[in-house]
Parts: C-alpha cells; structure tokens; sequence
C-alpha cells in the first residue's frame, strides 16, 4: 500500500514538473490543422502559411499600423506609373543549406507563386522579373497593382531556393523538398512526422543578428481540440494560434497562466457571413434578402450567442484593414420593417402564417458560429412568417459540394480578407468570378456591373485615397445589394503561456514569423 | 496421396484468400467513392479556396479525372505490384505512412490484449470459484459494463478523470514534444500508452472473464480437480495452478482469432487520444478522402484477418485428419 502512494506521488511529480515552462529555449504549439506540406509558394492554409513563415523568408514584412518594413529587400521603390517595383536585397543571406540567396532565386519564387499559387489575382499582374544584378529584383507590371507590396510579406511570398525546387527537380507539386523545406528564414526545418507533429530549430546564421530566439519550435497535432485545450492548460503545450471558438476563449481568459490574444491578424480577416443564392427565388428578390437581413439582430448573436468575444463585422472589408467603411449603414432588427419588405415583394403569408421555407446550411462541426446562430435565425424568422430549415452537412467536403453547385437557399460561410481586397475580397462579389463548382468564387451569384466597375478601378488605383473612395463606394453598394449579411468577425486568438514573450500579434497574427518569440528572463 | 491433398488444400485455400482480398478492394473503393466530395475539394477547402485551372490540375494530377471504372483498374494494377499508390492529402507513398503508423498501433493493440487477457481471466477465475457468490455477480455486472459503454466514451471520462481533475496522465499522443533520452524516453512512452491501453482494454476484458469464468466452472468440476482438493492441496492452488492451466485453452484459441477485431477498435481510441497509429491514420483519411491511403489500410488490415484465418485453417488440416476429408 506505501509503495503504490508513492508511486502515485512520483508520477504526479513528474506531471507537474512536465507542466512547468521551459527554460531551454524550446516552444511547444498545439494545432487543429495538419499541413498537406511546407512550401507556401505553392499551397495556401494557415496550417501551411504558419511554419513556412518561420522557414521561409521574404521581401518584406508588414509593422502593426500595416506599413511595408524591410526584410530580405533593405530598400524598395515604386516608379511614378505604378509599373515598375524594384527591389534591393540584403547581402550575405544564405539559405539553410548555406547556399546564397539571389535576385534569381526571388525571379524564380515570384514566378513559382504566379504559375501555382491558389490566390491567382495576388500576383497575376506581373508582367516579367529582371535580375540586373544579384542583388536587384526589378518586377514589372501590365498595370498598376498596390495589393503587390502587401503580397511580399512572409506569409504570401516565401522566397524558395531554385537550386532545390527549380525545374531541374522536376514537378513542383511532387518535388520531396515540400516536406522537407529550405529557406532562409529564422527557423530551419527538422522533422516531420505526417499528422503528428513537426519540429523547427534556431537558423544560427540568421540574417538578422541576434534573432531568433528560441532554439526549437515544436508543432503538435491534435484531432480534437478538447484535448488540446487541456493540454494547454496543463502545460503540455505553451501556446495555441488560431483560436476562434467563443466558449474556449471565454473560459480561457479566465485561466491566470494564460493569455488570450484576440486583437491579431486583421490581414487574414476572417469574417463569418449568411450567403444568400441571388439566383434562386424568393432569394433572387433584395427585398427579401434585406428582410431577413431586418429580421436578425446581429449584436445579439455577437453578445449572447458569440458571448460578446467575436466583434460585428459591419461589411466584407474587416474593421481592422484600413480599407475598412466604418459608415456603412447596418441592418437593425426591425421586424415591422422585415414585414413590410416581405408583403412589398408580394409574398403573403399562408394560413399557417407562412410565407415560404427556405433551407439553411452548415456543417455539423460548424456549431457556435454555424447551427447556433442558424437555430437563432429559425426562431426570428417565424416571427415575420419564414420557415428556416436546417441543413447540417456531415463534413466539409459534402457542404462545399452543396453550395459550390448552388443547391442552398443561404448557407453559413466563414471567408478570409486575406490582407488587399484584391486577394479576398473581389473573388466573392465580381461577375468574372461566378465559377460553377469552385467554392468560394461568387457561389451567391450576385452580379452587380456597378460593383465589378468599382473593384476593378480599385485594384490598379495607386493613390491611397482615391483607392479607399472606391473601396468604400464598394462596401455601400454591396451591403445595400446584400448578397451576404456579414454577422462578425472570427476571433482567431492565440492563447499562450503567461511566460512567454514575442508571441506574434501582427496583422497576420500567427502566419508571421517567430523570430520574436522566447520565454521570459 | 496425403501430401497432395495437404499441398491442394493449402493453394486453394490462398487462391480463395487472395480472391477475398480483391473482392475487398473493388467493394471498398466503391464505397469511398460514394462518400460526396473527392480529396481535391478537401484540399482546396484547407487551402481557403483555388482557381478553376488549380482544382482541374490537382484532379488531373491524382487522375482522378478519370472514369470511376479505369480509376478502379489502374488503382487494382498498382496493388497487384504491391504499390498502395500515393496520399493526395499526406504527399507520401502510403506504404511510406503505414509502415511509419504500424509500430504504434502494434504497441496499444498487444498492451491492451495484454491487459485484457490478463485481467479478464484473473476476474474470470475469481468469479468461477463461487459461481453465485457476491464478487462473482460483481464481476459479471462489471464486465458488461465494460462491454456495453462506447469506447469513445470510456476514453474521454478516463481523460477527464486522470488527465484533468487528477492530472497524473497525459492528454493525448505517445510522447512528450520535449522528449527525455535514454530509460525516460520509454518511460514516457508508457506514461502515455497507460490511459488508451486500458480503454481499449475494457471492451475485452468483458469478454475474456465470461469466457474464463465458463471455461473454468468447467475444468474445476473435473475429477482430477476433485484429486488435487482429496490430495489436501490448498484451495488457491488447486484453482490457480491445477484449473488455470486447463482453463486457459480456449482463452488461447481466442486471443488468436481475435487479433484481426482489435485493430478495428483501435480506431476511436486512437482518435480519442490522438495515439498516432493506423487507426487515427484511417480517421484522419476519411475526413479528408484521402482514397489512396484508406484503401491501403482497409487493404492491410483486410490481408491481416485473412492470414490470420488462413493459417488457423491451414493448421487445423494438418493438425486433424478429420478436416481433411470434409468435401469442400
């Protein structure tokens, strides 16, 4: 009986000592999301983009106030038509296998990204890339394109050696370096084990002197984030990026050994939204759409049902871009309104005081900012005579399936800004992008010629302000028109140990490098 | 004569096996393909959306732009060449992420057989001495518990239990992220296989103690029994030495037959604690209709239940010369 307690006690011993930070210099992350592989010049993902930004390095990287900081490029400028963009590089910056990096390797990423990036608009306009030099990039452009200093960032721009994954390792999809990355950023890559975890460690000839900090960087995979919340908690695992579930993070600001970082990654700009189909009646009338609109109290679902943790997202530019309208008019519930709309559009209600039933989507997995918000809406929408049922798609390929072929009335959608507009944003309202089966092109099929006139002015607009005009004309007409109804935006957090210092809390929040991270004195 | 009746018996039983295998590889890959969706579009949803010319090279590339019927001839000629193909999701030959996921699964499956056979005959062998009494109703109540909870749901109330209100386990995987070296190194691994090994556990010991217990009312009802307890023999080693030792037989003949099931019930445990073996490996494809590599497991462990059966059959006709003249 004495030996059995004692031995309990050692093993509880050891779980609290497991428990304690590290003062060694290593960092464990847990994670939902298990990257199909490393090389960002190729695959987009937050699962992707997060280790690649530590291994890979860029032209530039992006301050909190989104202004252009250097990186690679020391220096860069922009000619007075727009068309031009050169770019100085650093000298002495080696890849991990201590191979120099060149202008030709940056030609050569910027024209991998071009051909295979998912996010096509961000570099399309490139034209040609001359290396008149080792160290000078000159990209030049068939228009003008602002978005493209914002797409040299880490996350958007891993600059890839071409001695490792130029054409002379054949296919780029299938090139083994994928899995087993060089770059020249702060973090080398060691291991991978597929759906386990994988492991970085310090780059010591870094090109930033002193930087970075940490010796490893451990990435965990856990199918179930449940047990990586406890795991957290307990000390298992030091930090988790991309935390977005309302009830985790609440309960979590509760815990004094951690803190929960909300304010980050307004680049990625997640928004949570109802697409309604425009195409499909009664939906195809505005009318209705804006009754419905009329008919739900978005701070309601943000305070109550999101627990005051996720703000309201006023329209399809995140409140955190400077691009954002502020001013642009919302829907306050008003069911009177939500009537009148309805009856004006000539859809009276039955003797069951029904006027018609529509379906809405979702995932099952999508609970607190998919089926909640939608049992909400089902309770509103009787009050001004529409039936709501629900649809719950049993996993994510079988909804895409669903909504890309336009089978939905209006469906819960989670889409990201990805930092320009032209990136994330146009995809979703321009005519050109209503692409059958393609999820997340126009799957509303809403088509505006106004709306594709302003975000095609906006995208070559290289003075500042005139460009946020447009944008904000844009913001009006779509809100107005209401193909979607923007609900919040997605409280993506990063939750860590209350010991750790340097935790990235950017713009793009944790697709940012970590060469700041480290434990505290 | 006998030879060759031995030697055809042997072909035609693998002849069938392999037939059974095949069989299993047509079935299985019709049944993923009618799941909706296909790997493309999982991949496109990760990567937060693609072009039109993206998904069309990506499904061209895995070929699955192809007619289900040539998909399903090119998918069987790779298999016969004993090429399980390629993982859309993972990026690696799926021989490359079977052999790397086995040893885990291997671990968690023989702990816990290990575990059930050991317990459930001990609580078996308990309950038969006093077939009515109070611990043998205990036992039995108990077993059937075990047996009729989800295993998901033992899994998570042993978490709760012993890895949150009484943190002395840890939550989830096979080791620490910051591994010890040498000795700590193993015992870290044992300090994380104990919570899935005994969850796995529970639904056999159910078994394994009903079988015990009947097996041993049996032998100690026996003559010989009767002379050791006449010899003056103590009562425990009467049951634990003397009946035990015949008890066991059929717990043996079990274990064997069994080995094939316990695979299948390593999937949710390994889920539920993020063991990093075949099964979580099988759960992680279907979400993600990684066709290539569920086939393959599907494919794996499909050949392990068939050598499993085949050889128990093949022992039986060399063993008794009764099965041999059953006409097939």
């Amino acid at each position: 009986m004495k030996q059995w307690k004692s031995f309990l006690a050692a093993t509880c011993m050891a779980a609290v000592t497991a428990g304690s930070a590290w003062a060694d210099g290593s960092v464990v992350i847990g994670s939902v999301g298990v990257p199909r592989h490393f090389n960002a010049a190729i695959q987009s993902g937050i699962f992707t983009f997060m280790p690649a930004s530590s291994i890979f390095a860029s032209p530039l990287r992006y301050s909190e106030s989104w202004e252009p900081e250097p990186y690679l490029a020391e220096s860069w400028e922009t000619s007075d038509d727009g068309l031009t963009v050169t770019l100085h590089l650093k000298d002495g910056v080696k890849f991990h296998d201590g191979e120099p990096l060149t202008s030709e390797d940056v030609k050569f990423s910027i024209e991998t990204i071009k051909a295979n990036h998912p996010f096509k608009t961000m570099l399309a306009p490139v034209a040609s890339v001359d290396t008149p030099d080792p160290l000078t990039v000159v990209i030049h452009l068939e228009h003008p394109h602002p978005a493209l200093l914002l797409a040299m960032s880490p996350t958007l721009m891993p600059i890839i050696p071409e001695h490792i994954y130029g054409p002379d390792h054949g296919e780029i999809q299938q090139n083994p370096a994928n899995l087993a990355p060089i770059g020249a950023g702060p973090f080398k890559f060691v291991e991978y084990k597929q759906g386990e975890y994988y492991k970085l460690a310090k780059n010591e000839d870094f090109f930033i002197e002193g930087k970075p900090y940490l010796d490893e960087i451990y990435v965990q995979m856990f199918p179930d984030p449940k047990s990586m919340l406890l795991a957290l908690e307990r000390g298992d695992v030091d930090m988790v990026p991309f935390l977005a579930s309302p009830r985790d993070l609440k309960r979590l600001s509760g815990n004094d050994d951690l803190v929960v970082e909300s304010d980050l990654g307004a680049a990625i700009g997640p928004i949570n939204w109802i697409a309604y189909n425009t195409k499909k009646p009664p939906l195809d009338d505005v009318r209705v759409r804006q009754a419905i609109n009329y008919a739900i109290d978005r701070n309601f679902i943000a305070n109550v049902l999101l627990q005051g943790q996720a703000p309201v997202a006023p329209g399809p530019i995140v409140p955190g871009s400077p691009l954002a309208n502020a001013n642009v008019e919302g829907y306050d519930l008003d069911l009177d309104k939500a009537n009148a709309l309805l009856d004006e559009a000539g859809l009276a209600p039955g003797a069951d005081g029904i006027r018609f039933t529509i379906t809405g989507d979702t995932t099952a997995a999508n609970e607190e900012m998919g089926r909640i918000v939608l049992e909400y809406m089902k309770t509103q929408l009787k009050k001004v005579g529409i039936g709501l049922e629900l649809r719950l798609a049993p996993d994510f390929p079988t909804w895409a399936g669903r909504i890309s072929s336009y089978d939905f009335d209006l469906t819960m959608d989670q889409v990201f800004n990805w930092g320009d507009p032209v990136i994330g944003v146009n995809r979703t309202y321009m005519t050109s992008n209503i692409r059958p089966n393609v999820i997340w092109s126009n799957t509303q099929q809403y088509s505006n010629p106004k709306v594709d006139e302003l975000l095609e002015a906006a995208a070559t607009e290289v003075d500042p302000a005139k460009r946020k005009a447009l944008y904000d004309e844009f913001q009006e007409i779509v809100v107005d028109d209401s193909p979607i109804y923007f609900l919040n935006v997605i409280p993506y957090s990063t939750v860590y140990n209350k010991d750790l210092v340097g935790v990235p809390d950017g713009i793009w929040g944790a697709v940012a490098p970590m060469d700041d991270l480290r434990w505290k004195e | 004569m006998d030879t060759y009746q031995k030697v055809t018996a042997t072909v035609k039983r693998l002849i069938e096996a392999f037939l059974l295998v095949m069989a299993v590889v047509v079935f299985n890959f019709f049944l993923i393909q009618m799941a909706p969706g296909d790997p493309v579009e999982v991949i496109v949803g990760e990567m937060g959306g693609a072009s039109e010319e993206l998904i069309a090279q990506m499904r061209a590339q895995y070929g699955l732009d192809r007619p289900v019927l040539e998909q399903l001839g090119v998918y069987v000629g790779k298999v016969l060449t004993g090429d399980l193909g390629y993982s859309y999701y993972f990026n690696t030959p799926v021989t490359q992420l079977l052999l790397q996921r086995l040893p885990a699964t291997v671990l968690l499956v023989m702990s816990a057989l290990v575990v059930a056979v050991v317990v459930g005959t001990l609580a078996g062998t308990f309950s038969a001495r006093k077939p009515d009494g109070m611990g043998s109703h205990v036992v039995t109540v108990l077993s059937l518990v075990g047996y009729s909870a989800p295993v998901f749901w033992i899994g998570m109330m042993l978490l709760i239990l012993f890895a949150s209100i009484w943190p002395i386990f840890p939550v989830s995987g096979m080791y620490s992220m910051r591994r010890p070296d040498g000795i700590g190194y193993y015992l870290d691994i044992l300090h994380h296989l104990v919570l899935p090994a005994v969850t796995l556990a529970t639904i056999y010991i159910a078994f394994y103690s009903r079988l015990a217990r009947t097996s041993m009312i049996e032998v100690l009802g026996q003559d010989y029994i009767r002379t050791a307890r006449a010899k003056g023999l103590p009562e425990g080693k009467v049951v634990w030495k003397h009946g035990l030792r015949n008890g066991l037989i059929p717990i043996v003949t079990m274990v064997g037959l069994q080995f094939g099931q316990l695979f299948a019930g390593a999937v949710l445990v390994e889920a539920v604690f993020n063991w990093p073996g075949l099964g979580r490996l099988a759960y992680d494809s279907i979400l993600r209709r990684d066709y290539t590599t569920l086939l393959g497991i599907l494919l794996f462990s499909a050949i392990l239940v068939m050598i499993a059966n085949a050889l128990t059959d093949i022992a039986y006709r060399w063993i008794d010369p009764r099965m041999r003249k059953v006409k097939a």
